[in-house]
């Protein structure tokens, strides 16, 4: 699309879908994007692979010389290992709440977007699951955390806050695979439909015999809403839990009472930021400027404007709360952050997180694709930064003085983080072409309930202000229906 | 199953009247340690029969530096006339002149030790003889109970030590305790009140029908210590020096305040105030005023 269409479409895309696409063009346009892909999509999976290669290469240093490859030292045990798995396990919430917060609140403009959202839920979670593993000591055993049989009779010990991190990422990360999988059924079954080959093969496999009759509807409905519903307590769960890995131990800066939600509104915030990153690579690299719109991405920023700001207010409490408090290491840790030698990443994490946001108030900003798009990926930016902010500036300030001291990250740690977000990209890229990444019979839903909703206006205008007979009346089959 | 419950009661009872009187374990022993920084002269000969005692990995300058060093039992400096110019630290006539203070720190052994419920494997737990033990086949290198130790008294393989050119080439392996495993990388480890030596003379005392006696057992670095700054001993044990150290100063476990009549004793717990509950009792320096 060319600039003058772009910024034409921008000021003039007013509703959030145009409710006369035929289903057939939807059919046809999700189908398309899922076909043989182009240059671009090669350059970006070159650059997934080579990142997530260089991780690998960086985790078998280190398994072969020991976590000092990673200039950990007595203080530091945790690091960058940390922060990032805590950022990842952010970014897989706004799946969710798009997904199934907003589907229960019938908001339908996430129709179009939510599929993409979800995968990246599940993604993100598979990206932050790998960090507790490669951080451990002794890799080999990671397994241990789990409490399975054996004859020795030992168990994980129930009381640690990484075991119970154990158990709510597997939970959520199984919940949302079925979540992801179970409402992409009718699309895998419109794939088949449509498809040759192994495609056609896969697809037959996964869509379970999807012939799309009443009962499968109905049974479909009621699953699908049973899991957004089981999903939302654990989207919750899931950070709140990570969070206690701070607010559970005694080290100042971490001991935090208001962790927990403070933890799930950065997680919402971070997931929007992404959401709005990915819609616009999406729209633009598949062209799905009439699902994808202006008006939805609008919405999406209203609700990232609104998450920052519960964010940003948490984020004072804390502060207002050590700094009010009598608890001097607290209050000398949050002094180190800002005016410490980690001050400009405190302090970036303070511009990006708090004052960024600001920007999305503005009607121009929310309707201008590239300075988004650097917003978005600034917000995120952002959001990293103050997961280091927790971990690192308390383990170099802790209560021994002798314990004091600064570190900064290795090769070794920056290639784990850089190649997390290989691996991310890896998986994002082959879903988006394995996969329909918009999901299309819930686009043909949104269009036809608006269509009807609009019909059905004009209806009762007719019989209030004119008594002129109903379009139903007329025998009109304007509002298609099937 | 009502083994189960009772159990669950039982441990009940016991945790109510840990919290009524304070301190109260059902312990065999209660192994704790005086330390009197008025006798330590900071010579590090302590620090040093720890290393040869528990197969301490030594691990050169670069790694010290990186803080990554293997020490259990290190002596700290601290100097209390902090207006001299740190820069002028080479310059003799800048050198702070009452000398530093010393702080020989090792594992606290706490009580209530923050280390322990935070492993996720269980791997560091309590004994019923008052010792925070670590068990190296257990653990899987987390690191949490370091990141949760306000002391930053565990320190953690980071490297692997056992090859020919790590801290034990080949005749120096022949110095290597065989009462104690050597680390593997990824493991944590920490001062182990001597584990093995408590052990011992536990396994002597049962063989000859009798109760440990005070000063049966002796850690590496109150043997070694020429000034005799380190007592060690039983506090469950009335008759034990240890106790009557800590009853002349008016110390009790299982409190986050002491409530001392006489203010000018010496006696003091590391961070008591964090609730801790540390078995190991400093006795402040004296200086003149």
């Amino acid at each position: 699309m060319s600039e003058a269409a772009l910024k034409h479409l921008s000021e003039t895309q007013t509703k959030d879908i145009d409710e006369n696409i035929a289903w057939a063009k939807i059919n046809q346009d999700v189908l398309r994007s899922m076909e043989n892909p182009r240059r671009g999509y090669w350059i970006a999976m070159a650059i997934s692979v080579a990142l997530f290669s260089v991780m690998i290469y960086a985790e078998v240093y280190q398994y072969m010389y020991g976590m000092g490859a990673a200039l950990l030292n007595t203080s530091h045990m945790w690091d960058l290992y940390i922060s990032t798995f805590v950022f990842w396990i952010g970014m897989s919430h706004s799946g969710t709440l798009l997904s199934a917060i907003l589907h229960l609140v019938h908001a339908d403009w996430r129709k179009p977007i939510y599929r993409f959202a979800e995968a990246m839920t599940t993604f993100s979670l598979m990206t932050a699951g790998i960090f507790p593993v490669i951080h451990l000591g002794r890799v080999w055993n990671f397994y241990w955390v789990m409490p399975y049989m054996t004859d020795r009779g030992i168990w994980p010990n129930f009381r640690s806050p990484l075991i119970w991190d154990a158990f709510a990422i597997t939970t959520y990360l199984t919940s949302s695979v079925l979540f992801l999988y179970i409402g992409m059924i009718p699309d895998l079954a419109i794939c088949r439909d449509n498809t040759k080959g192994w495609r056609k093969k896969l697809y037959t496999w996964l869509s379970l015999g999807w012939h799309g009759d009443d009962r499968q509807w109905r049974n479909f409905r009621i699953t699908y809403l049973m899991i957004a519903c089981f999903l939302i307590p654990l989207a919750v769960s899931v950070h709140s839990i990570v969070s206690m890995d701070f607010a559970m131990a005694i080290m100042p800066g971490w001991h935090v009472t208001t962790f927990p939600p403070y933890f799930v509104a950065g997680a919402l915030y971070s997931g929007c930021a992404a959401i709005i990153t990915l819609f616009i690579l999406l729209r633009y690299f598949f062209k799905f400027e009439e699902y994808m719109t202006f008006p939805i991405l609008d919405k999406v920023c209203k609700l990232t404007f609104v998450i920052a700001m519960v964010w940003t207010y948490l984020n004072l409490v804390e502060f207002a709360s050590v700094w009010y408090g009598h608890d001097i290491p607290s209050k000398e840790v949050l002094l180190a952050k800002a005016f410490g030698p980690y001050a400009p990443f405190f302090w970036g994490m303070i511009a990006f997180g708090m004052f960024l946001p600001f920007t999305l108030l503005s009607k121009w900003a929310r309707r201008n694709m590239k300075f988004l798009f650097v917003v978005s990926v600034l917000l995120n930016v952002g959001m990293w930064l103050e997961r280091w902010m927790i971990v690192t500036p308390t383990l170099s300030l802790g209560y021994h003085p002798w314990g004091w001291n600064i570190m900064w990250p290795g090769w070794v740690e920056w290639a784990m983080v850089g190649g997390s977000f290989g691996w991310f990209g890896m998986l994002f890229l082959i879903f988006v072409k394995v996969f329909p990444c918009v999901s299309m019979y819930e686009v043909k839903e949104m269009v036809f309930h608006r269509k009807r909703t609009i019909y059905e206006d004009v209806d009762e205008m007719m019989v209030l202000h004119k008594g002129a007979p109903t379009a139903a009346e007329a025998g009109s089959t304007n509002n298609g229906g099937s | 199953m009502s083994s189960l419950f009772g159990n669950i009661l039982k441990g009940w009872t016991d945790y109510t009247k840990g919290i009524e009187e304070g301190g109260h374990h059902k312990y065999e022993h209660m192994w704790g340690m005086v330390i009197d920084l008025d006798k330590c002269t900071g010579c590090n000969a302590c620090s040093v029969a720890c290393y040869a005692e528990n197969n301490i990995a030594t691990v050169g300058e670069e790694k010290y530096k990186a803080r990554q060093s293997m020490q259990w039992l290190r002596v700290e400096r601290y100097f209390d006339e902090p207006d001299i110019d740190p820069g002028a630290i080479d310059d003799e006539n800048a050198m702070q002149e009452r000398g530093a203070s010393f702080l020989p720190m090792m594992c606290q052994q706490c009580n209530a030790a923050t280390c322990e419920p935070v492993c996720p494997v269980a791997a560091t737990y309590h004994t019923p003889d008052g010792l925070n033990a670590q068990i190296y086949n257990r653990c899987i290198g987390s690191r949490y109970c370091a990141n949760n130790c306000p002391y930053r008294l565990r320190v953690f393989n980071f490297y692997s030590y056992t090859d020919e050119d790590g801290a034990w080439p080949e005749p120096m392996k022949q110095q290597l305790n065989p009462d104690i495993t050597v680390r593997e990388k990824g493991v944590m480890e920490k001062c182990t009140f001597c584990i093995q030596r408590i052990r011992a003379a536990k396994d002597k005392a049962k063989m000859e029908n009798r109760k440990v006696k005070d000063d049966e057992v002796k850690t590496a670095c109150q043997q070694t210590c020429p000034t005799q700054a380190i007592m060690f001993g039983d506090l469950l044990n009335s008759e034990s020096k240890v106790t009557q150290a800590w009853e002349r100063q008016q110390v009790k476990l299982g409190k986050y305040k002491q409530d001392r009549e006489n203010p000018k004793l010496r006696g003091y717990r590391v961070f008591e105030e964090l609730n801790t509950d540390p078995s190991v009792l400093y006795l402040e320096r004296v200086r003149e005023e």
